[in-house]
Formats: structure tokens, sequence, C-alpha cells
């Protein structure tokens, strides 16, 4: 599939979804079961805000969602508490598959989700986001209900407050834009398409997150990208506009953890893949976003790191410095 | 649920209706957060309503609709369409789009900024047609639910009595629904003037010439004299001083200063009169200290109301009573007077209690919305069954 149409024809914008109706009728007639993983780790302030507008909202005004439940990597809190006070289903990732031991990460819980929850399609909405609302499900969600050949829809978020020209820059926060998308277009140009790859929140098919390996940690969502493309394609995935996502902002230092396990992540993949001894021909083509009339398009470009030789192998300077 | 019932079985059926009204408390919430998330100052509630609207065709209210200056109105049919019973809740809040709106949601607690004034309200309005459907209850009366709009401060309550003035209707009772406190009960208006006070001192000022150092020295001396005012005791008189802004550092000569006021009184001759002694006291200070001094009164109620024993209060009072509330009885200078002035019986009740009313931490408290909303619907149903009505 072409970039330029996978964009054109798998990214959407949430407000193209306003129908929930619709899209409970659909989900109805395919007799799916969709189920929404919190992973939290000491959100007693925001959880009880989600758990409310998700269960409200999606759960009993409109029946999209079949069930809510948060998976905890042991807070000290009162996040399963608050959670639970307002009827979300709680889990200690430690007691889900406990004869599989437990690991810290948020990875882990997203993991072990397959295994407690029913639905044929997980939600994951992380439990930071301070504006939560009904359209940061319907939005991933959708595009799976109506659309059978896609399976896995990431998030990104574009709201530009005040922009006088026509075309503008988009794209993911740091680390996507200095580590990962460089990394994507040097070794898989297309994964470069997926414009936030980093987003926390994304909804996929049963069948196809029980056959990739959860990284545990920072690597996971970049891992499920390599892994389902490496699979199914471009074709299976889909990326939906969620507006605005107020979040915490994390400093530098915390970036530099996070890259490090996305590196070790990627390195990991390259070798399962069988990519490390055969590394693909370097591309040198940069891809990167701007928004043009509402239109996501990619601006490559060509940035080829050519090299000089020691200079004092250069006849001309052997000649003029002789050997020093 | 019957629409004919009786005020002793109304009353019986009370504790029953707030456990029932409790399981539809996420839904309740769920509105409120979606509400307040809005921001509405006052002249800016287009997007609040929006969403109001949309809450009620999404309920299949099939008559609502956006008024002339914004209010937004939903319509549940009653059975006996020449009655009904109207449900006002101001949509704006006092603060300013640019302030955070996140609310946030804790085991017994929703807390951010106009969560109970009057975000609570409003989300009740939109949760209104589910819980009376829920509940089986069908009134004889249309009920007209109302997100009023300029309501505070400048606005002086237009939504409202713009649509009390052209609504056809016919209106036999108001209530007016406040997120807080919870045993709240007006039914009376006292009279209210509200205005400011500016002093602006003119640019080519000869600051040699003058004492006066600065507009923030003469309005000082102006609130020095305001409060010098005798006020009497009976009818019962108050001058409110609620805000003082002038200046812009603190070495530059303050060319502007405001004082904001309410005059209230049982009297509304009383009322005019300390106004008038404002405005002889601006012109006094205004030729002592060559700044400019100007008056301006923007809001004003007439005091009036239902009486006490007047059966839509002594109803309410009993309701209250069987809930386990003990009404607390105070006049109110809100949508009240926008009814009063029509002679429609009307009340304000609160929903739940709060913290912090009007500051950027407003917090109300989740566990006791269910008996604010039993009281606010068997309130309906007392009037819907005519037990309000004075004979």
């Amino acid at each position: 599939m072409n970039i330029d149409q996978w964009l054109r024809e798998n990214t959407f914008h949430h407000s193209s979804f306003w129908d929930l109706k619709n899209i409970v009728a659909a989900k109805e007639r395919q007799g799916l079961k969709i189920s929404l993983c919190i992973p939290t780790l000491n959100e007693e302030k925001t959880i009880g805000k989600e758990v409310v507008i998700f269960k409200s909202e999606l759960m009993h005004r409109y029946p999209l969602l079949d069930e809510i439940a948060v998976i905890d990597s042991g807070s000290d809190d009162k996040t399963l508490e608050v959670a639970e006070s307002f009827g979300a289903d709680v889990y200690r990732a430690a007691d889900i598959l406990p004869e599989c031991g437990l690991k810290r990460g948020k990875g882990e819980n997203l993991w072990k989700a397959l295994y407690q929850l029913d639905g044929d399609i997980i939600l994951y909405v992380d439990a930071d986001i301070k504006n939560i609302h009904p359209r940061f499900a319907t939005g991933l969600l959708a595009p799976l209900v109506y659309r059978p050949e896609v399976k896995y829809v990431k998030a990104f978020y574009d709201r530009p407050l005040a922009f006088s020209q026509g075309v503008r820059p988009s794209g993911g926060g740091r680390v996507t834009e200095i580590l990962v998308r460089p990394l994507f277009s040097l070794f898989f140009p297309e994964l470069s398409a997926i414009i936030q790859p980093l987003s926390g929140e994304y909804a996929v098919r049963r069948e196809v997150l029980q056959e990739i390996p959860f990284p545990i940690g920072y690597g996971v969502e970049t891992s499920h990208l390599i892994d389902v493309y490496h699979k199914w394609g471009m074709e299976a995935f889909g990326q939906t506009d969620l507006d605005q996502r107020v979040h915490r902002n994390q400093d530098t230092r915390s970036l530099g953890r996070m890259s490090f396990g996305i590196l070790q992540t990627f390195l990991r993949r390259l070798r399962a893949l069988g990519m490390v001894d055969k590394l693909p021909d370097m591309a040198t083509t940069l891809r990167q976003f701007q928004v043009n009339d509402k239109a996501f398009e990619q601006v490559r470009y060509e940035i080829d790191e050519e090299e000089r030789p020691p200079i004092a192998t250069v006849p001309a300077y052997q000649k003029k410095f002789g050997k020093r | 649920m019957s629409t004919d019932i009786g005020k002793g079985e109304l009353l019986r059926s009370l504790p029953g209706l707030a456990k029932e009204i409790a399981k539809y408390r996420e839904m309740i919430l769920a509105n409120l957060v979606m509400v307040g998330e809005i921001p509405a100052p006052t002249f800016g509630e287009k997007e609040r309503i929006a969403f109001l609207m949309q809450r009620f065709s999404e309920c299949g209210l099939h008559n609502c609709s956006v008024d002339e200056v914004g209010n937004g109105v939903g319509v549940i049919d009653g059975e006996e369409p020449e009655r009904s019973i109207l449900l006002v809740a101001h949509a704006d809040t006092i603060f300013a789009d640019t302030v955070d709106h996140t609310v946030t949601v804790a085991t017994d607690a929703v807390t951010g900024p106009g969560v109970a004034d009057n975000s609570l309200g409003v989300a009740l309005l939109a949760s209104l047609p589910t819980l009376l459907e829920g509940l089986g209850i069908r009134l004889k009366s249309d009920l007209i639910l109302l997100g009023g709009v300029q309501s505070l401060g400048r606005g002086n309550l237009k939504g409202l009595r713009f649509f009390l003035a052209n609504n056809p209707m016919p209106i036999q009772a108001g209530v007016c629904i406040e997120g807080v406190p919870l045993e709240r009960l007006s039914y009376s208006s006292i009279g209210m003037l509200r205005g400011e006070v500016s002093c602006a001192v003119p640019v080519e000022y000869d600051w040699s010439r003058f004492g006066a150092t600065s507009a923030i020295v003469t309005l000082n001396e102006i609130v020095t004299k305001i409060l010098e005012i005798p006020l009497p005791r009976r009818p019962k008189t108050n001058i409110f001083m609620g805000s003082i802004a002038g200046g812009t550092s603190f070495n530059t000569i303050a060319r502007n200063a405001v004082l904001r006021f309410e005059i209230r009184s049982e009297s509304a001759e009383i009322a005019h009169h300390i106004w008038g002694q404002i405005d002889d006291i601006a012109s006094e200070v205004s030729s002592q200290s060559g700044a400019d001094v100007a008056v301006d009164i923007f809001a004003r109620r007439e005091p009036g109301g239902v009486h006490f024993r007047h059966p839509l209060a002594t109803t309410a009072r009993e309701i209250m009573r069987k809930l386990g509330l003990q009404p607390r009885t105070a006049p109110s200078t809100s949508e009240l007077s926008a009814f009063i002035d029509r002679s429609i019986p009307a009340i304000t009740v609160g929903i739940t209690e709060g913290e912090n009313l009007n500051e950027e931490s407003e917090s109300i408290k989740i566990s006791t919305i269910a008996t604010g909303v039993a009281q606010l619907l068997a309130i309906i149903r007392a009037i819907d069954g005519g037990h309000c009505h004075e004979h």
C-alpha cells in the first residue's frame, strides 16, 4: 500500500464517528465484545473521572463497552479504591497468571489484560489523561467496528490553537521526533506514517494481540508496531486524531530513560527479524509530517550523511604536509 | 409511577426515591464533568448550551431549541399540555474561559471551577429526561428545562427574563436549581441594586495641585464615605462591597480604580435612596479631587415573592424535612427575582453540599446528591399534583 494512500484512507478524525448509535448497532450485528483496559500506577487523581465518563457514556447510555477494567501495577495511593467505587473491575497485575510471575512495567499490565479480559477487541487507554472524553474510546473503536481489515488503531493528537498559514508542522513528542521516527525512516520507512507511534491509547483485535510479544516497559508500543507491520502489513493499521490530550509533561531525563528502553526493544526486534546481519541499504529519506488544509501529508527530507576519509590519506595533503 | 399522587403518598415515597436515584450517580457525575469542563463565562455560554441541546436530543426530546438570546430549552411533554412547570439552572459561571476547567472526581467529591455554581444545576437538567424515564415518573404538566444564559453579574438574568417575556407556555410555577447548598430554600427576593463606582484620573491631571495621589486613594475616600451611610435595622438593609481593583504595579500612579457593590434591602425605596446617596458621594469626591467618578447601576431586583405559608413554600419544607433536611430559608437575588417580577410562584433549591464556592478549587459532595435530586423531583411532582397552588 502506498503511504500517501494509506494516510488518506486509514487516518481518521474522531468527529467522523459522532453517531454512537450506529457504531453500537454495527458492533452488535457482528457480535463483538469490547473490553477497556486502563493500566494504572498511582493515578487516584484522574482515574475516577475516567471510569465515570466511560461507564456512564459508553456502557449505560451507549452500550459500546462490555467491560471496564483497571489493571494496577501496585499503586500505594487510592487508585483501586476510587476506580472500584465508580464501578470498574479492578485487578492487581500480580494476581493475574501468578504462575508467570510478576514483572514491573506498563506492558506487563497490558499483556495480563489479555488473559483477564474477555473482549474480541481490547482498548487500552492511559489513566493520566486530564481531559478524558468518550471520543478517546469511540475514535479508536469505530474504525475496527466498521472496517474488518483494520486490526490496530492508534491515537494521535493534533490540535493547533492558532496557525496563520495553510500548511503547518505536525507530529509527535520529543522522543518520537528525535528517536523513533528517524529509526523508522531508516529501517521501516512505511511505519513513519504513524503520526504518534508512542501514544498510549490504541484499540486492537485480540487475534493480533495474542500473537505478538509484549515488552514490559517503554518499548511496548514500538515493538507492537514493528511486529504487526511485519505480520499483517500497513493495511492492518489505522490512526485517529483525538484532538487535544492534556497530561503530565515529562522532564528530559525521564525521556532519556524512555529512549533507552525503546532503543533496546528496537534492536531486539531487528535481531528477531534477522535484520542485524543483513541491514537494508541505508535509507536517506527522513519522513516528517505537516498538515495541509486538514490533510496529513508526509514531508520527505533527503539527508545523505556522506563521509570524507581521514585527510592524511589524500595525496595532495600528503604532498603538502608530508609525514607528521 | 401514577401521575395522580396524593401528598401523603408522595412524602412516604421519598426515602425509597433517594435510593433509586442513587443508581443514576455515574450518569449525573458524567454530565457534571462534561458540563463543567466547558467554560461558560457570562455572555460566553454557547458551547455549554450546545452540549445541553445534544443531551436533550439524545434523550429523544422532540421539543428542544436554542432561543434568540442563547438559552437552551427542552420540553418533556406532559399529559395536559395546558400546564407547565419551568425548571431553570443558570448556565454561566464566574470563571473566565482562560481558567483551567479540568474537573477531578474523587470517591466523594467532584472538584473544579464552577462545579457547584452552577455546573451541577445544568448537569441535572441534562440528566432529568433519563432520570424521569428510568424512574417511570410521568407528569401531567409539561416540564420545561431551561439552561439560562447571561444570568450573573452584568448579565442581570437576561436569559430567563427573555424566556419569561416571550414564551407562549402557561407557567404555573418555577423551580430554580443551584448546585449548593443542599438545605437552602428561597421563595422571596430582597431588593437589590448592583453596580460599580469607577474612578479615573485624567491624563493631564495636575499631580502637584491636589492632595489625592491616585485613583486608588480617591476610591478609598469613596469607600470611607459609603461606610458612613446610616443603614436602618428594619427593613433589613445592607451594602456589600464585593470587589475592588485598581492600578497596574507597585510604583506607577494608578489612573483607574473600580469598586463593585450591591445594595440589598427589603425595601425598594430604601435601596433607591442609598443609591442616591452613593451618587452624591461620587459627585462630592469628584469635585474635590478632580478625578472622574462614575456610578453605574446595571442590575436590579425588586423585593417580593411568595408568603411563608404559600403552599409551594410549605410543601417544599415538608419534603425537605421528610428527607431529613433542615430547610434554611433565605431570600435570594438570583433567578427567583425574574419569576417574582412576573408574579409566578417559584422557589430556589440546592442539590448538595459544597466547599470553596467561587474559587477554582470549588467542590461538591457526591453522596448527598441523590437526596437533593429526590427533593427536586418530589417538589416537581407536588406542583404537578396541584399541591402547591393557592386556592
